[in-house]
């Protein structure tokens, strides 16, 4: 069933058309048969999946469907899930099987969505390629010679390979974003504190925060209504009451003022990419929106002042992995020492390594303020950029990545070059502002991202614009070439 | 040289809530290992924590108890490093902006004089686990359930200018976090725990030395031994043209000597960074407020309160509002009993010496407060002597009975005041003793007072000390006189 919405699956459920059990199975022999060519599933659950899909179906009959009852889905494996593996990609855990669900996977659950597996990602969510993955790189489906973006680079590529309709991922600096812009698909990072962070496993703190990625902003509002909402287990979340998402999506915009960074359309950028963002800004204005150049000044602080506060929080966050209660040990410590060193020299990879290493000496005592500190302000002054610039428009618009799908294998001795592909996603994060890409056009054959900015916890706004650009324009509904 | 010691104590307190300071497991001590740690305790990766409201408002009660300033918006930091039994790879505490601010503490010395002793701040963080090296041939095993118990950390001014009175503060912390109920100050268990910095500099001298800093001490009298021996240690050290070393030590209590712990035990970086999971902790004047009210008679006013509204002495005072418990035995016996001397008297007397000797706490005392107030009641009454009155606590005390009355009638202990038997008894004390009777009839008014002892003493012999000592003397004195 290529190219199959959650909405379509939820029509077809209703009309009975096909249960769930038959989906989920047709979803399974597809991963079987193809997700050979991509790598975009670490585990698939197809026995769980099966069993979910029954007692789908059997509450469909019995009137007890919850809102996305018997729609199949796939989860980052950064998502605990009970008595599954949950690896994050890495050999640290490849071994552990978590004890628990996460919010967002039991949420999802109360739903009805039935879980296909576990995507693959960039180790810990860490990197913009999904090469750092243990268990190997992600393809993507509109050129498998390409990377498929990162770090929820396995979601996306699975949703544009038609294997799932929809996946959740999480994004810390672009995570869930840059790899919908590169596979073609919708994809939002919610406002920080909207969608609880409770057993998603931690990269950055203060940044990380989980979504949905989809083909569509419909199937992102059906999910988002599903995973949002105020968890008393994470003391970040916000108490806030979630709006109806999908009553959203066709409120009038007219008027709307859409502010275009000029930083946003510097040295850099892609061509083509700038002239498939100013046509989506034409049919923006065709909408009776008002686009209005603005500036953020600090744009060109946002790259280090991530690579300083992630790292830093990471460099913690990750000190739990320490081959004492569970994950990987190295073989035959000699000592305390010995078991720390070796079970993390040999668990982590090297991008992992790096990070940790740079938020080690960020957070060191003499390079505190100098690094950590100095972050701190700027990422302030980054926030006040927006703050300053949501006075005048009520979104944000431009690009999501400077240049579309790279080869496998082009950025990875160089993660400089590699971290500079994250320039329009990574200052989101740091103002915890929701975001949400969306297919603009093609170039050379590769998917073209538009990124959409909007006000804290204003993400009908942008699942509305985003809703009714998809209902004048058809390119989120193009089938990447490989596609079932 | 005269040296003066230089002390500064940094005590741990365990805080008595039901569940940890951010998660949802019991704290209750003694539970088999393991048995207490939930995913989040475990730091099982994806898990977050939640500040429990009860150990926020625990420290702050323990701030406004010392008339410390409370912080509005507290932080919780991440102090880094690697054991195996900190699950998280860092302890969640409190480092720039601790809930309790500068406070003072009184001491009173065993001379009665007093010194106040400021408090630098006191911040709330996470307990770790325990590492057990026995019995795991070579290896060792992990018990995570005191993992994230909710701890204060008090930490002094280097204030204290004597061993003594390290201890005299330590008592006194003991005394209001257990007053306040918000520990139950068991060092045994660990409930509360001192790490002691001291150094030496010659007397007058303004600049301080250099400090050693000793950990593991784990009881009052230990606090004492480790002080002086670690003073004698730096002592001798200068003397013999050496340095103290800022180190940290180890107090063996076997051994009664401090050593230097392997510098691997050291981390020297702890790279703390506020904690990302956890906002700012707002207080609000209203709860603040609330918990003034809801504030316990503490210890300085309890004393106070003994000295003005039942004349008790300074020293009987003290002793009896050191400890919560024992200050509220001593209200329950003294409002049982009607006199709250001889209340004082007795508790500070006879039932401190016993449960001394057996090693045991006010609460674990065999012998209640309503008994041992009846008891004090029969005393009052001339029920019994105050000689009877011992052998009928030490009845009480083994359980012979469930009360003073009890035991006294069923002994048949009361004291016999009927002048016909008492008389009988006079008399034949009398024509047993003809001698010293004559010798009493020739004597002067001096000598006949003491001469009278002898024949009471007798007796109370004859009766084993149950006659009244008022009845007999006026007998002696109609028989003896005539």
């Amino acid at each position: 069933m290529p190219n199959h919405t959650i909405a379509d699956i939820l029509r077809g459920l209703e009309a009975k058309t096909f249960s769930s059990e038959e989906i989920t199975q047709q979803y399974l022999n597809a991963i079987n048969k193809h997700d050979s060519n991509y790598n975009s599933f670490i585990t698939v659950t197809a026995e769980q999946a099966l069993a979910q899909a029954r007692a789908a179906d059997a509450a469909r009959q019995n009137g007890s469907a919850g809102t996305l009852c018997g729609v199949p889905i796939a989860h980052k494996d950064i998502f605990c899930t009970e008595g599954v593996r949950t690896s994050c990609a890495s050999k640290m855990l490849d071994n552990f099987i978590a004890p628990y669900n996460a919010t967002v996977v039991e949420r999802l659950a109360t739903a009805g969505v039935v879980t296909l597996g576990k995507t693959n990602l960039d180790e810990f969510a860490m990197g913009s390629s999904n090469e750092t993955s243990f268990y190997g790189p992600v393809r993507n489906p509109w050129n498998t010679d390409c990377v498929p973006g990162g770090s929820s680079g396995g979601s996306a590529a699975a949703i544009a390979a038609g294997l799932t309709p929809a996946a959740t991922g999480t994004d810390t600096g672009g995570s869930i974003r840059q790899p919908a812009a590169l596979c073609g698909l919708t994809g939002l990072k919610p406002t920080y504190g909207r969608v609880s962070r409770y057993g998603m496993i931690a990269f950055a703190s203060s940044l990380d925060q989980g979504g949905p990625m989809a083909k569509t902003a419909e199937d992102n509002a059906l999910l988002l209504q599903a995973m949002a909402g105020f968890d008393h287990r994470d003391s970040t979340s916000m108490d806030l009451t979630v709006p109806d998402y999908r009553a959203g999506l066709n409120k009038d915009l007219s008027g709307l003022k859409i502010g275009v960074p000029k930083e946003y359309f510097s040295e850099g950028l892609d061509p083509e990419i700038a002239s498939a963002i100013e046509a989506s800004l034409d049919e923006y204005r065709k909408m009776g929106a008002e686009i209005k150049s603005i500036s953020l000044p600090h744009t060109h602080l946002a790259v280090p002042c991530y690579y300083i506060i992630a790292p830093a929080e990471a460099s913690a966050n990750l000190s739990r992995f320490d081959g004492v209660r569970y994950g990987y040990r190295c073989e035959n410590p000699k000592d305390l020492d010995d078991l720390y060193c070796r079970s993390r020299a040999e668990g982590f990879g090297e991008e992992v390594k790096r990070r940790i290493l740079i938020g080690t000496y960020a957070l060191s005592s003499g390079f505190y303020d100098a690094y950590y500190r100095k972050a701190q302000q700027i990422r302030r002054l980054i926030k006040q950029d927006f703050d300053e610039a949501f006075k005048s428009v009520d979104i944000i618009a431009g690009p999501t990545t400077p240049n579309p799908a790279f080869a496998l294998g082009e950025k990875v001795s160089d993660p400089l070059t590699m971290y500079l592909e994250d320039i329009y996603t990574i200052a989101v994060n740091l103002a915890g502002l929701p975001a949400i890409s969306l297919p603009a056009g093609f170039t050379k054959g590769k998917p073209i991202g538009l990124q959409l900015i909007g006000r804290d916890f204003d993400e009908i706004t942008l699942l509305a614009a985003a809703h009714q650009y998809q209902q004048r324009s058809d390119w989120h509904q193009q089938a990447a070439p490989g596609s079932v | 040289m005269e040296w003066e010691v230089v002390i500064g104590l940094e005590i741990h307190v365990q805080l008595t809530t039901k569940s940890k300071i951010f998660s949802g497991s019991s704290t209750a001590f003694g539970a088999d290992a393991n048995t207490q740690a939930s995913a989040v305790d475990l730091a099982m990766p994806g898990t977050l924590p939640v500040l429990n409201e009860q150990a926020v408002k625990k420290a702050i009660l323990f701030g406004l108890a010392i008339n410390a300033d409370i912080c509005r918006d507290s932080v919780f930091d991440r102090k880094n490093y690697f054991y195996p039994d900190l699950p998280k790879g860092y302890q969640t505490t409190q480092m720039d902006f601790p809930i309790v601010g500068p406070g003072i503490v009184e001491i009173t010395l065993s001379d009665g004089s007093t010194r106040r002793i400021r408090v630098h701040h006191a911040h709330l963080e996470e307990d770790a686990g325990k590492s057990l090296h026995e019995d795991y041939h070579g290896m060792s095993g992990i018990d995570l359930n005191r993992a994230g118990t909710p701890l204060i950390e008090i930490v002094s001014e280097p204030d204290m200018r004597s061993a003594e009175e390290a201890v005299a503060y330590l008592r006194k912390i003991h005394s209001i976090v257990t007053y306040l109920g918000i520990s139950d100050g068991d060092m045994s268990q660990g409930s509360l725990r001192c790490d002691a910095n001291v150094s030496i500099r010659p007397k007058g001298q303004e600049e301080y030395g250099t400090r050693a800093e000793l950990k593991n001490i784990n009881s009052f009298r230990f606090v004492e031994r480790a002080i002086k021996t670690e003073v004698l240690r730096q002592i001798e050290l200068i003397e013999d043209g050496g340095k103290v070393k800022q180190e940290t030590r180890l107090y063996d209590s076997d051994k009664n000597e401090t050593r230097p712990m392997r510098s691997k035990e050291e981390a020297n970086d702890y790279r703390y960074f506020p904690c990302p999971d956890l906002l700012p902790v707002h207080v609000e004047q209203s709860v603040i407020d609330e918990l003034l009210a809801s504030m316990p008679e503490l210890p300085d006013a309890k004393r106070q309160r003994f000295e003005e509204e039942f004349g008790l002495s300074a020293y009987d005072a003290g002793l009896l509002t050191g400890e919560r418990p024992v200050a509220d035995y001593f209200e329950a016996v003294a409002s049982s009993a009607g006199d709250a001397k001889l209340a004082a008297n007795w508790v500070n007397g006879e039932l401190s010496a016993a449960l001394n000797r057996e090693n045991l706490t006010i609460t674990a005392s065999p012998v209640t407060a309503e008994q041992l107030g009846g008891l004090i009641q029969r005393i009052r009454d001339n029920s019994i002597s105050g000689k009877i009155a011992k052998q009928v606590f030490d009845a009480l005390w083994n359980k012979e009975g469930d009360s003073a009355d009890a035991i006294i009638d069923s002994k048949g202990l009361k004291q016999v005041s009927d002048s016909g038997a008492l008389g009988a008894m006079v008399d034949e004390v009398l024509a047993a003793n003809p001698e010293q009777v004559e010798q009493f009839r020739g004597a002067d008014e001096g000598k006949r007072k003491k001469m009278l002892g002898f024949f009471v003493g007798q007796i109370m012999k004859a009766s084993k000390g149950q006659a009244n000592p008022g009845v007999i003397n006026s007998l002696l004195n109609e028989k003896l006189g005539g």
